[in-house]
């Protein structure tokens, strides 16, 4: 049946594409534009595509056409993965699922004549829009850094090229060097992922720059898995990691990329690496729609990621304010599925089921050493809320941990075809 | 009420289902008891000596001895070619307690999916415990067996039959099985993370209730099925059940 419904759309999208006019078989259908082909968004437009067989007329707006997850980036720092595992592009959700992928930016939304700009100068009109644009960074949240400064001093926290850079940057550190981390405040991206990075440089630096340091200049009292991450650090790589946190200045840190230096509560440090992620908030896009709220991101209702802004419109993943969840690939994938339902509810009177929302997040501290931490989350009026949770424990044995790490290459697997077809 | 239920829940077993249907016995305290009747254990051995050895000297033969197996971890025999599940049963940490081998025994394949033990089970739950009298006997340090209250867990099925019994709506197991998707996939691929699709529905749901019931050792699985009602499993068993048929 699923194969039936696979092909039907397959020929549907090819005779559209002969036309190049989807008006012509999409007439009277209703239309959704996705902005974003990330874990939220893609999985959202796939969703919606599939359960509605043909219903719906989906459109994915992604200005790249080869999408680098950010979770597994760190793994390819560390040497575990290659660039190319974790790179996806966007042709079986065209193929398959029919879904219109227009590689562009969006450049503005018109919530009253409900329609999307793009940089091209086209336009989109929507009944839906689902707007997933991740994270864009805070102006000056560390003084010294902007933009100009990522090829000297990369963030690395949108996955690519910037991954690659920071990787060249450690493997070209001279010997005895120091790479110097300067973590972000709360709400970021990846809570654990700021430390499975420092776990995987120090992987690689252990193997070839024994003697290199590692700085982490941090604004947080404390961080997630914590335990895992300084249990691991001191079993693997014991000496070589260093963490200020804000009782010794790590909040009050300024960076001079030409010069190479962090100034730390008015010390000079000397480094040979910087990686500096910076603050975060929700993707420019929500901003120019008038989505998000002082806090920079953008508040929703909880039992259908709408907007509080505008009903006619859902956002997800990191750009939402999504109560006890953290900002996670696997959340962004988890509330996709909430949003394409009641997406699908709203325009086709499709069965509309209580949300459910969930989120695990796997993290590898050395190799064959990997943790996890996750939850499960209800809506309840003002925020999605925890219901039950877990973490990994210090001190257990290898062969847990092994399995932990086996496992989340299964989950790697599963959620990438769940994303992308 | 909550007495009773706090008794169970340090035995590992919170269903609700369960916790209703025991209700009318449990305004008594229970008393210490024996598990069960070694001598009928030991009959009921001969359904397990064809591929299992106990007592002195024995030694791995199609399954593994069974000495000390009270507290040991599954998979933990040294030598012995388990299968997958059991290996990652022991990797999780599923240690053999009244309560795990009771299941174990109940249903093999609820417990531990792809088992090599050719069992169907023992649906009797007074022979289980007699067996388990019989076999704790060759168990060195029985000090992790409550001595009060195992009867009690024993004579109570896990699951009521109406519970079984539910038809699942498979269009609601469509929109749950998005959640199990994340990591589990819909082609039945096993990468670190097992297939759960084409299985019998009363495997799915038994295995599941296990989750729930934290029998089944897993902490995402745990906390996954915790929060789903007997007719969300139903649902869930009904539409993988039949995935891509």
């Amino acid at each position: 049946m699923a194969l039936n419904r696979r092909s039907f759309l397959g020929a549907a999208l090819a005779a559209g594409a002969a036309v190049s006019a989807p008006a012509v078989l999409g007439q009277g259908r209703p239309k959704v534009v996705v902005i974003g082909g990330g874990a939220g968004g893609a999985t959202a437009a796939r969703y919606i595509a599939k359960d509605s067989a043909g219903a719906i007329d989906v459109t994915l707006v992604e200005p790249t056409r080869t999408y680098f997850t950010c979770f597994f980036s760190n793994l390819y720092i560390g040497g575990f993965r290659e660039l190319s595992s974790i790179a996806h592009s966007y042709g079986t959700l065209a193929s398959d699922y029919g879904i219109n992928v227009v590689h562009d930016w969006a450049v503005g939304v018109d919530r009253d004549t409900k329609t999307v700009t793009l940089a091209s100068g086209h336009s989109l009109a929507y009944d839906r829009l689902v707007v997933a644009p991740g994270i864009d960074f805070v102006d000056e949240s560390v003084p010294g850094w902007d933009l100009n400064a990522q090829i000297k001093m990369p963030h690395a926290w949108k996955a690519g090229s910037q991954t690659q850079l920071l990787k060249y940057q450690v493997e070209a550190m001279p010997e005895g060097g120091t790479f110097c981390m300067v973590a972000p405040p709360n709400p970021f991206r990846c809570p654990p992922g700021p430390y499975e990075r420092v776990s995987m440089i120090a992987h690689v630096l252990k193997a070839q720059n024994p003697t290199a340091k590692i700085l982490i200049v941090d604004p947080k009292e404390k961080f997630s898995k914590q335990a895992l991450f300084e249990e691991g650090w001191q079993r693997h790589y014991s000496g070589m990691i260093d963490r200020i946190g804000p009782d010794f200045g790590g909040g009050n840190a300024e960076v001079r990329p030409d010069a190479m230096e962090v100034v730390i509560d008015g010390a000079v440090e000397k480094v040979d690496v910087c990686n500096v992620i910076p603050a975060q908030k929700a993707g420019h896009i929500a901003h120019l729609a008038g989505l998000a709220d002082s806090s920079g991101f953008c508040p929703i209702v909880p039992a259908t990621m709408q907007s509080r802004m505008d009903e006619n419109i859902h956002v997800l993943g990191d750009a939402c304010i999504a109560g006890d969840m953290p900002k996670s690939g696997f959340s962004a994938n988890s509330q996709a599925k909430v949003a394409a339902m009641a997406v699908r509810a709203a325009l086709t009177g499709s069965r509309a089921f209580p949300a459910k929302y969930s989120n695990t997040c796997w993290s590898l501290i050395e190799t064959d050493d990997g943790v996890k931490v996750g939850a499960s989350y209800q809506p309840t009026e003002e925020k999605i809320a925890k219901v039950d949770g877990f973490i990994s424990q210090t001190g257990e044995d290898a062969a847990l941990r092994k399995a932990t790490y086996e496992e989340s290459l299964g989950w790697y697997a599963g959620i990438a075809m769940d994303i992308f077809g | 009420m909550i007495h009773a239920l706090r008794l169970m829940g340090e035995r590992g077993v919170t269903g609700l289902a369960l916790c209703l249907a025991f209700g009318a016995q449990a305004q008594e305290a229970p008393r210490a008891v024996p598990i069960g009747d070694v001598a009928r254990g030991a009959e009921v051995w001969v359904f397990c000596s064809g591929c299992h050895q106990i007592g002195a000297g024995a030694e791995n033969g199609i399954g593994p001895h069974l000495n000390r197996i009270f507290g040991r971890r599954a998979a933990s025999v040294p030598e012995f070619p388990y299968s997958r599940s059991m290996q990652r049963a022991g990797r999780d940490q599923l240690i053999w307690t009244l309560e795990t081998l009771d299941a174990y025994l109940e249903n093999p394949k609820a417990l531990v999916s792809g088992t090599r033990m050719s069992f169907e089970g023992l649906p009797d739950p007074e022979e289980r415990a007699d067996l388990l009298a019989y076999l704790r006997d060759f168990s060195a340090s029985p000090a992790n067996i409550p001595e009060a209250a195992p009867t009690a867990r024993a004579l109570v099925p896990a699951l009521a039959p109406e519970v079984l019994a539910i038809a699942g709506d498979t269009a609601y197991g469509e929109y749950l099985s998005s959640e199990c998707k994340t990591c589990h996939q819909s082609d039945g691929s096993d990468e670190g993370i097992p297939s759960i699709v084409l299985w019998p529905e009363e495997d799915f749901v038994l295995a599941m209730h296990a989750y729930k019931q934290k029998l089944r050792p897993h902490p995402v699985m745990q906390m996954m099925a915790g929060r789903l009602s007997d007719e969300e499993i139903a649902a869930l068993a009904a539409y993988f059940g039949k995935l891509g048929l």
